[in-house]
């Protein structure tokens, strides 16, 4: 397998193999985070998760737009702009939905789940008729698009390097405001009892609803970034959806740092075996050592432990 | 004839007289203006949906689900093309209506609303299907009832339907002609396959891995296959790097095109400054619109159709295709071989002198279309049409200038021996 290859080619290899396998890893983290805040914190398992994604996408593509035709000289910077119009966006639908639907449904999982479900083709559909059913291109400002040339091997595309940065931001940023925001010990207040949150006074409602406009938002956030590395179209969002359920449910639903370390886990054998044996097969392998792990531990890589 | 009689016994006997009154009186002024159309009787043996004056066809593709991506310009090259027709006088003297029905990128869908076109509409055509699961999906209809399709994609070959004509390409079609020109232009020796997983890219590979290894004596260094929907592709760029192919030859379809173009270009692997030669069969104008005509140009293309081409009948159709459908509509080549769905039926249908479809099928292999986008086409007896098969390069507007096209037309082979 390796025989052919020269030893610096396959040095060179292994560096490039671990940058791709930690920009997956950022991608999946992105992904992941939003799901995993509105699935353990709530319980609830939002199917539309992924039409939320898109939606940010679709503001980055109309804050593209807005840029290159009004302020063509903030066209590079624009990027900065789209990813926060694109939280707002998608906070704000996430908070209407959890008002008009969600909230009528908690304590029925499995309700909640065909309502999302619900929801996703009824984005999906709007998405289509506002914006036509092919798929729209989001122009990237040049400086995000090329690549950082180390040496004549090993080149970083810059895009991947953003996604890193960005998935470390978002993700110290869910931690201060989970850990050490007076919200934060609210929400882990009603996780952890319902009833007797609510007794000592926090309003359970404001909490559910302001975690769920969280997860949207960052959904958002991510659906932005990705437009970089991926398609912007009405169903597009159906392309994250599998691996991030994956991610979450492998990390166990309660606890953000298990989402990290599977995001960890599923990306680097992902990215290692698609080297060796291609796309497909790498699919096959990882969903059954995920599949296998589950048997052995169904509730994931680590749980909160919770007196019930 | 029999629905003329049913018109008849429903008037009151009052107006019955000042009925046929007017009817004396259409048929002398249709007499002096409109040459003599057959008899309904005589053109309609089977109990189609033809009357005196119109036809009835069917469209069925999806509008909604993940397929309408791909299939909304066919549906507008197929009414494009009917309303032509219609302009024209129609066929056989009637004019062309036609139902369109919502596959919903669901095959049993299309089964059911293809069963529904043919039962209960008795259309004597349908136009539609884009996949080949969707295809595959309506075909025991179309021979159970005994309907017509004209199936506009480029697909994998290994099929062959009475009740089917297929107006895009089968694989060799696409396959042959741009390995010979990639191996003699451009002197490559190495081959880099990958696509997406399902029938029509592993057919297709298989088929340019026997004539790469076999027929050309060259090398294959790599083969790949991703899950549909797959946008991860930095460890397969890594892979092709290290690997080194003269050219990639790609068939990666759907959501997944756009994230290999983009990471591609993100990986320092430009396309347009030559860096490697990437060859694709699935990239047409339509899905550069996704991809972003910066992200992908310099790659190559191997099609019949470019929106690009210069011919008087292409600029005729893109024209009316524009003033139809809006200036900024793309047109790829599946669009295009949608649009002569409808004009390859009118042909047949004015050749048999029926709408009968034993006779629209009898009629049809051996019809000459002069006036396609493409060029000249012309259906061969396994209903497929002999075509050329060209080569374009994507510029960064989203269009493709052609660098080759055959010098002959290249015969359909459905069942290409020794490649199989």
């Amino acid at each position: 397998m390796f025989s052919e290859y020269s030893a610096t080619e396959l040095g060179s290899i292994l560096a490039m193999q671990g940058f791709a396998g930690l920009i997956l890893f950022a991608v999946f983290v992105l992904m992941a985070l939003g799901l995993a805040i509105i699935f353990g914190q709530m319980g609830v398992i939002n199917m539309a998760h992924g039409e939320f994604m898109i939606l940010g996408a679709y503001v980055t593509y109309l804050t593209s737009n807005l840029f290159a035709n009004h302020f063509p000289d903030l066209f590079g910077s624009y990027f900065f702009f789209a990813m926060a119009f694109a939280f707002i966006a998608t906070a704000l639908l996430g908070a209407l939905v959890e008002w008009g639907m969600i909230r009528f449904l908690y304590h029925r999982p499995l309700d909640t789940l065909l309502a999302t479900w619900g929801l996703s083709l009824i984005l999906q559909q709007t998405y289509r008729s506002l914006f036509g059913a092919r798929e729209v291109g989001v122009v990237i400002p040049d400086w995000l698009m090329g690549s950082y040339r180390i040496t004549d091997f090993i080149e970083i595309p810059i895009n991947g390097i953003f996604v890193m940065i960005l998935a470390i931001v978002v993700t110290f940023i869910v931690y201060l405001l989970m850990f050490r925001s007076s919200w934060g010990r609210q929400v882990r207040a009603v996780v952890q009892n319902r009833p007797m949150a609510g007794a000592v006074g926090i309003n359970t409602a404001r909490v559910d609803r302001l975690t769920f406009a969280l997860g949207c938002g960052i959904a958002g956030v991510a659906g932005s970034a990705f437009t970089m590395i991926g398609s912007t179209g009405p169903t597009s969002g159906q392309l994250y959806i599998v691996d991030t359920f994956l991610v979450v449910v492998f990390g166990g639903a309660a606890s953000l740092l298990g989402t990290v370390a599977s995001a960890f886990t599923i990306s680097q054998s992902q990215s290692a075996l698609e080297f060796f044996i291609g796309g497909s097969m790498a699919k096959v392998l990882t969903l059954m050592f995920v599949v296998i792990i589950l048997m052995f531990r169904p509730q994931g890589l680590f749980t909160l432990k919770v007196r019930r | 004839m029999a629905i003329q009689d049913k018109t008849a016994k429903a008037m009151p006997a009052g107006k019955r007289r000042f009925g046929g009154l007017l009817a004396l009186a259409a048929s002398m002024m249709l007499a002096t203006t409109v040459v003599a159309k057959p008899p309904t009787a005589e053109v309609n043996t089977t109990n189609l949906a033809v009357t005196d004056d119109t036809v009835r066809v069917g469209i069925l593709h999806s509008v909604t689900g993940t397929m309408a991506i791909s299939e909304a310009g066919s549906v507008q090259a197929e009414i494009l093309a009917i309303e032509q027709i219609n302009a024209q006088g129609g066929v056989l003297g009637r004019k062309i209506e036609y139902i369109q029905e919502d596959g919903a990128s669901d095959w049993p869908t299309f089964a059911e609303r293809a069963r529904k076109l043919l039962r209960q509409d008795r259309v004597a055509a349908v136009f539609g299907a884009w996949t080949s699961a969707s295809r595959k999906a309506v075909l025991p209809v179309f021979e159970q009832f005994n309907g017509m399709l004209y199936y506009p994609t480029f697909y994998e070959g290994l099929e062959q339907s009475p009740n089917v004509i297929y107006t895009g390409q089968e694989a060799t079609q696409q396959i042959l002609a741009s390995i010979d020109w990639l191996a003699q232009e451009k002197g490559a020796k190495t081959f880099y396959l990958m696509g997406s997983d399902y029938i029509w890219p592993r057919t297709s590979n298989k088929i340019a891995r026997i004539h790469i290894e076999e027929k050309l004596g060259l090398r294959v260094v790599g083969e790949d296959y991703f899950p549909l929907g797959h946008t991860n592709f930095n460890s397969t760029i890594n892979r092709i790097r290290l690997r080194r192919p003269d050219v990639i030859f790609a068939s990666v379809v759907g959501g997944s095109n756009v994230a290999f173009y983009r990471q591609l270009k993100a990986a320092g692997i430009d396309l347009s400054r030559g860096d490697i030669t990437l060859l694709t069969i699935s990239v047409t104008e339509d899905e550069i619109l996704g991809i972003g005509g910066e992200n992908i140009e310099g790659a190559y293309a191997s099609m019949k159709y470019f929106q690009s081409l210069d011919n008087p009948n292409n600029e005729a159709f893109v024209k009316a295709f524009k003033e139809r459908w809006g200036e900024n509509s793309v047109i790829g080549d599946v669009t295009q071989a949608a649009y002569l769905g409808p004009w390859l039926w009118k042909e047949a249908v004015e050749r048999a002198g029926s709408f009968d479809i034993d006779k629209v099928r009898a009629a049809s292999p051996g019809i000459e279309l002069t006036t396609a986008p493409e060029g000249y086409v012309k259906v061969h007896e396994n209903h497929h049409l002999w075509s050329r098969a060209r080569i374009g390069r994507a510029l960064r507007n989203g269009q493709f200038e052609v660098v080759h096209e055959t010098a002959d037309l290249m015969e359909p082979d459905p069942f290409p021996a020794g490649y199989q």
